[in-house]
């Protein structure tokens, strides 16, 4: 008999041209390995540079974009190109929502932008809490 | 010598899945922050796959380097997507496969080796920018 696992698809807006990006791939990465069994990442240029198994990735796993400004690249590009998404994340709500400011650097994050990795880190893992329920 | 340009554009892998994706983020942070911050820009890649007006007029009116993670290939493809041809496609894993004694760690991030090779690499891929700053085409 098979046993099927569900796993949630985490899709993270790559932004390498702002902080919010390098908080969102952070946070992303963190939920990946905190919970391997149950979440699943794809790249998200490969909607468009893969083949047909990476385009039906959000009809395989339903998922949850993250993303770090209000463009919602996450979100866009994996309705247009995959399947509509099961969440939507904004960096930018969960930091106000936290009280928490928006990180100032591209790169090499330290302490100083721990609280903010744990916020969105935490409200990822929860959103993946709710869409394994729903399933 | 062709067209001078103020701006060439260096656009990495955006992977959080492997080691030299990271490694091509950094090389591209180098570039952007430390060793060209006059000349290089660099964009979001999903941007790209949205098309962001912003976006894709900064990659089709410059030179565009790309440094990808895997054999994928998504940040070159991603510009090719847009019809343009990359002036210069590096993929990361060649500038550790030039120096050995530096093995990069980390996924989202790299470890000190890692940037200490990204350093490395971005002084190999300034020349690049130089010549295509220079209007000296592919």
């Amino acid at each position: 008999m098979d046993i099927q696992v569900m796993k949630v698809g985490v899709v993270s807006c790559s932004g390498e041209e702002i902080p919010e990006g390098t908080l969102c791939r952070l946070a992303c990465r963190k939920v990946l390995d905190e919970r391997p069994g149950e979440t699943v990442t794809i790249c998200l240029p490969l909607f468009i540079a893969g083949g047909e198994e990476e385009r039906t990735f959000a009809s395989n796993y339903p998922t949850i974009t993250v993303d770090g400004c209000d463009k919602m690249c996450a979100a866009k590009a994996t309705e247009m190109l995959s399947g509509k998404p099961a969440k939507s994340l904004s960096i930018p709500e969960i930091l106000k929502k936290h009280g928490l400011k928006p990180p100032e650097k591209l790169r090499h994050f330290g302490p100083e932008e721990e609280a903010a990795v744990k916020a969105v880190a935490e409200e990822i893992a929860q959103a993946v809490d709710e869409v394994l329920e729903e399933d | 010598m062709g067209k001078k340009h103020k701006k060439v554009v260096v656009l990495p892998c955006s992977g959080i899945g492997k080691v030299y994706g990271a490694v091509a983020r950094e090389t591209m942070y180098e570039l952007l922050e430390r060793v060209r911050p006059d000349t290089v820009a660099t964009t979001c890649l999903p941007l790209l796959v949205i098309k962001d007006p912003e976006a894709v007029a900064l990659v089709t009116e410059n030179p565009v380097i790309t440094i990808d993670g895997c054999p994928k290939d998504c940040a070159k493809k991603s510009v090719e997507a847009l019809g343009k041809v990359v002036d210069k496609a590096y993929e990361a894993i060649k500038f550790y496969k030039e120096h050995k004694d530096l093995k990069p760690e980390g996924i989202a991030e790299v470890n000190e080796t890692g940037r200490k090779l990204a350093a490395v690499a971005a002084e190999e891929v300034t020349a690049e920018v130089d010549r295509l700053a220079a209007g000296e085409g592919a």
